[in-house]
C-alpha cells in the first residue's frame, strides 16, 4: 500500500539508474537523516549520545571500510583496526605538526595514511587468497600495534605513551578535548559518516566498484575481460583503508578524547568490525550501518537494559553473559540468514511491495 | 648422427639451482661490500653480528633454538587441531584456541571441585565430547552447505560463547594446571654442550615426547582403522563419501571430539608451562602462521610449520630484536610466513590450488 512502485515512470537513464528508484525510498532517507539532525541531538540525552549514537556512527564507518574491501572485493582483512590505529596516530601528528589547520580537515587527510600503509600490506593480495590472506593481513595488526608501542615518535615521546588530544575549535567551538560537548562531536561524527558513504556509494556503483565485484566473484574471468587486478586490489586496499583511517582518527579524537590507543586498536577491534560486517551484511552498505547498530549498541544495551528489566546481574558477570548473548546471537542470525541483516531488509521490502497479495 | 657442434650449449642458467645459487653469491657479495662501506655499522649489526654470536656462544644458540623448538611444538598443537577440522569439514575453526583454555579450565576447575585427577581427565574427556556433539548438532547442521566465511563466523560465535561461559563457571582468574597430579615431571635437566650449560625444563621435554606419540597415535588412528579411512574419504571430498554411505554428521563429531581431546593435550602442556588463562586464547592466534606456513590441509605441514615458526621467532628476538627494540615476537611469525606464501601461495604442504574458469 505504501511502498509500491505502481505509477512511478523513469523518463530518464539517470532516473533508471537512481541508488533509490522509489519516492517512498528518498523520503525514507530523508526522514532518517532529519532524526539524526534534529530529534536525536534535542531529544537523546548526553549519554545516549556519546556512548551510543557516536560509537554506532564510527563503527559504521569503519564497516563500510572493511566491506568494501570483503565484501565487495572478495578480500578478507583482519587488520582493520591497525588501519584505524594509522588514521589515529596520523591525526596526532598532523595536528601536532600543523596546529592551525582545522581538525576535520586533518581527520580527512590522516585517513590518506591509512591507505598508504593499507596498499602496501595489500600487496600480498596479489598472490594469497582466501583464509591465507586473511592470516596474512594478521601480520599487519600485529605488526602496527607493535609499532604504536615501540615507537615513542608517534605519540610525541609521552611518558605514558598515550595521545593526549588537544583542544581544536572551529568558529570558536571546541570540537575535540574535554571541553567539546557530545552534541557536537555527535554532529561532526554525522557530517563525517553522511559524507563519505555517499563518497561510498557513489564508489561502488561506479566503474571501479563494479570491477570490485566482478573481481570478487572470479578474479581470473575478471582479468580476462580487461580488469587489471592490480589496479583494482590495490585500490581496494587503498579506499578501504582510507574510510578504516578516517573512522580511526574520529574514535580517538571524537569518542575517547585519547588515550592507550595500542590498546584500542587491538585485534578484537578488527574481529568485532569484521562481524559488523558479515552480521550486516557482506556487500551492502546499508547492512554495514545495519550490522554497527547490532554490535555497538547490543553490549551497552544488555549492559543497562537487563538490570533496568529486573534481571539481577552486574559487573564481571553481566559481560560474560553479554559474551555469551552476543556469541549465540551471532550463530542465530548466521542460521536464519547467512546474508545478513541487508538481505532481511530487501526481503521485508519486497513483502511490502507485493502486500497484500503475494502471488 | 646430430653433430655436436650444432647442438646449442646447454644453458647453464636455466637450471634453478645454479640460478639460486648465483643470486646468494651476488647478495653476499653485495653484503660484504656493503658491510665495509656502511659507515654506521647498521649492516654489521644486522647481517654479520648476530651468526658471530652464534658461533662464539653455541651453548646459547642451543639454548634458543630448544625454546623455539619447544614453543613451535605447542604451536604445532593448536595447528593440527585445526587441520583436523578444515580437513574434514572444511570449516576454518577459529574456537580451537579458546577450545584448549576451555578444556584446561574444565580439568582444573574439576580437580578443584574434588574429583581425583585422573577422574577429571576423563570427565574433561566427556564435555569435549558433549562440546563436539552441540557443535554439530546446532552450529554445524544448520549450516551445512554455506559458504567458507559464515561458517568462520559461526566459530568466532562459539568462541564468544565459550569465553562468556567459561568465565562464568570458572572466573577470569588465572589458575595453576594439575601438573604435579597428573605425573607431568618438574625441574630442569642441565647439560653440558659446546662448552656451556644448556638447561632444559623436564616439563618440555615431557611436551615434546607426548607431542610425538599423540601425532603418531593420530596418524595410525587415520592410516589404520574403519573411522580414519572414513575420515579421509570426506577429506577428500563429502559428496563421493556421503554416495558411499558414510555419515557426515557422524564424522564431524568424531573430527570435533578428536580436535576437543588434542586441545585438552594441548591445555594440560601449556598450562603446565605458564599457568591456565584466557590470554592462552591470544597466544593460540600463534597457530594461524603456522598453519599458513603448513598449508591448512596437511598434518606434517602442521608440523613442520610449528617447528620453523617456533624456532625462527625465538632466534629472530633473541639475535635480532634487540636491533629494533625488542618485542618482535608478536609479529615476526606473521612475517616469517607471509615470506614463505609469497613463493607458495598454498604453504609449504598445503593442497595445490588448482583454478579453472
Amino acid at each position: 500500500m505504501l511502498y509500491r512502485e505502481a505509477g512511478q515512470y523513469k523518463s530518464s537513464y539517470a532516473s533508471d539508474m537512481a541508488v533509490f528508484p522509489l519516492k517512498e525510498d528518498r523520503i525514507g532517507i530523508a526522514v532518517i537523516l532529519a532524526i539524526a539532525l534534529v530529534a536525536i541531538p534535542f531529544l537523546g540525552s548526553d549519554f545516549f549520545i556519546a556512548s551510543v549514537m557516536i560509537p554506532f556512527l564510527i563503527f559504521s564507518l569503519a564497516a563500510i571500510g572493511l566491506n568494501i574491501l570483503t565484501g565487495y572485493t572478495g578480500l578478507i582483512s583482519l587488520g582493520t583496526a591497525a588501519f584505524m590505529g594509522v588514521g589515529a596516530y596520523s591525526c596526532y601528528k598532523l595536528t601536532t605538526f600543523f596546529p592551525d589547520v582545522n581538525i576535520i580537515v586533518l581527520i580527512l587527510v590522516s585517513g590518506l595514511f591509512s591507505a598508504g600503509i593499507g596498499v602496501l600490506f595489500g600487496l600480498p593480495s596479489l598472490r594469497i587468497k582466501g583464509f591465507y590472506l586473511a592470516v596474512a593481513t594478521l601480520a599487519a595488526q600485529f605488526f602496527l600495534q607493535w609499532a604504536f608501542v615501540r615507537v615513542p615518535w608517534l605519540f610525541n615521546y609521552n611518558a605514558s605513551g598515550a595521545i593526549e588530544v588537544p583542544q581544536r575549535t572551529l568558529f570558536d567551538i571546541p570540537l575535540t578535548g574535554a571541553s567539546a560537548t557530545p552534541e557536537t562531536r555527535y554532529f561532526v561524527c554525522l557530517g563525517l559518516v553522511v559524507v563519505l558513504t555517499w563518497f561510498a556509494s557513489n564508489i561502488v556503483h561506479g566503474k571501479l566498484g563494479r570491477s570490485w565485484m566482478a573481481v570478487r566473484d572470479m578474479d581470473i574471468a575478471a582479468e580476462l575481460m580487461g580488469i587489471k587486478l592490480l589496479n583494482a586490489k590495490l585500490a581496494a586496499f587503498a579506499v578501504s583503508s582510507y574510510f578504516c583511517g578516517v573512522a580511526g582518527a574520529m574514535m580517538i579524537f571524537l569518542w575517547y578524547g585519547g588515550g592507550e590507543a595500542a590498546d584500542v586498536f587491538s585485534i578484537r577491534l578488527s574481529f568485532n568490525i569484521l562481524f559488523m560486517v558479515i552480521i550486516g551484511g557482506l556487500g551492502s552498505l546499508i547492512g554495514s550501518f545495519f550490522g554497527a547498530a547490532f554490535l555497538s549498541i547490543l553490549p551497552t544495551a544488555l549492559k543497562f537494559g537487563l538490570p533496568a528489566l529486573g534481571v539481577p546481574i552486574a559487573g564481571a558477570a553481566a559481560e560474560h553473559v553479554t559474551f555469551m548473548l552476543v556469541g549465540a546471537l551471532i550463530i542465530i542470525f548466521l542460521i536464519v540468514e547467512p546474508h545478513g541483516l541487508a538481505r532481511l531488509w530487501q526481503i521485508g521490502k519486497q513483502k511490502l511491495r507485493t502486500w497484500p497479495f503475494p502471488y | 648422427m646430430s653433430d655436436i657442434a650444432t647442438r646449442p650449449a646447454p644453458n647453464l642458467l636455466a637450471n634453478p639451482l645454479v640460478k639460486a645459487g648465483l643470486i646468494v653469491a651476488a647478495v653476499i657479495a653485495a653484503l660484504a661490500i656493503g658491510v665495509r662501506l656502511d659507515p654506521t655499522n647498521t649492516l654489521y649489526a644486522i647481517f654479520v653480528d648476530p651468526f658471530q654470536q652464534m658461533v662464539q656462544a653455541p651453548d646459547l644458540l642451543v639454548q634458543t633454538v630448544w625454546e623455539g623448538l619447544v614453543s613451535g611444538v605447542l604451536y604445532a598443537l593448536i595447528a593440527l587441531g585445526f587441520v583436523l577440522i578444515f580437513k574434514a569439514s572444511g570449516v576454518f575453526n577459529f574456537a580451537q584456541g579458546i577450545m584448549v583454555v576451555f578444556a584446561a579450565l574444565t580439568l582444573v576447575g574439576l580437580y578443584e571441585k574434588g574429583v581425583p585427577a585422573f577422574l577429571a581427565v576423563i570427565l574433561t574427556l566427556g564435555v569435549m565430547f558433549a562440546l563436539a556433539v552441540t557443535i554439530e548438532r546446532v552450529v554445524l547442521r544448520p549450516l551445512v552447505n554455506q559458504p567458507d566465511i559464515i561458517l568462520f563466523m559461526a566459530t568466532f560465535g562459539i568462541t564468544y560463547f565459550l569465553i562468556g561461559f567459561g568465565e562464568s563457571l570458572f572466573g577470569g582468574n588465572p589458575k595453576q594446571m594439575i601438573a604435579e597430579q597428573l605425573y607431568l615431571p618438574k625441574g630442569a635437566v642441565d647439560l653440558q654442550i659446546l662448552g656451556g650449560l644448556v638447561s632444559l625444563q623436564k616439563i618440555d621435554i615431557a611436551a615434546a615426547v607426548i607431542a610425538s606419540l599423540m601425532i603418531a597415535a593420530l596418524a595410525a588412528f587415520f592410516q589404520y582403522t574403519r573411522i580414519g579411512r572414513a575420515l579421509r574419504a570426506v577429506a577428500d571430498s563429502h559428496k563421493a563419501a556421503l554416495s558411499v554411505g558414510i555419515s557426515l554428521n557422524q564424522i564431524w563429531v568424531i573430527v570435533w571430539f578428536t580436535a576437543g581431546i588434542v586441545a585438552l593435550i594441548t591445555g594440560i602442556m601449556w598450562g603446565a608451562r605458564s599457568d591456565v588463562s584466557f590470554a592462552l586464547e591470544i597466544v593460540a592466534l600463534k597457530a594461524l602462521p603456522v598453519l599458513i606456513l603448513g598449508g591448512f590441509t596437511s598434518i606434517p605441514g602442521a608440523i613442520v610449520g610449528g617447528l620453523i615458526i617456533g624456532i625462527g621467532e625465538k632466534l629472530g628476538e633473541f639475535y635480532w630484536g634487540p636491533l629494533i627494540g625488542g618485542g618482535i615476537e608478536s609479529w615476526l611469525a606473521y612475517f616469517i610466513a607471509l615470506g614463505f606464501l609469497l613463493f607458495r601461495p598454498q604453504g609449504l604442504f598445503g593442497d595445490k590450488i588448482i583454478e579453472r574458469i
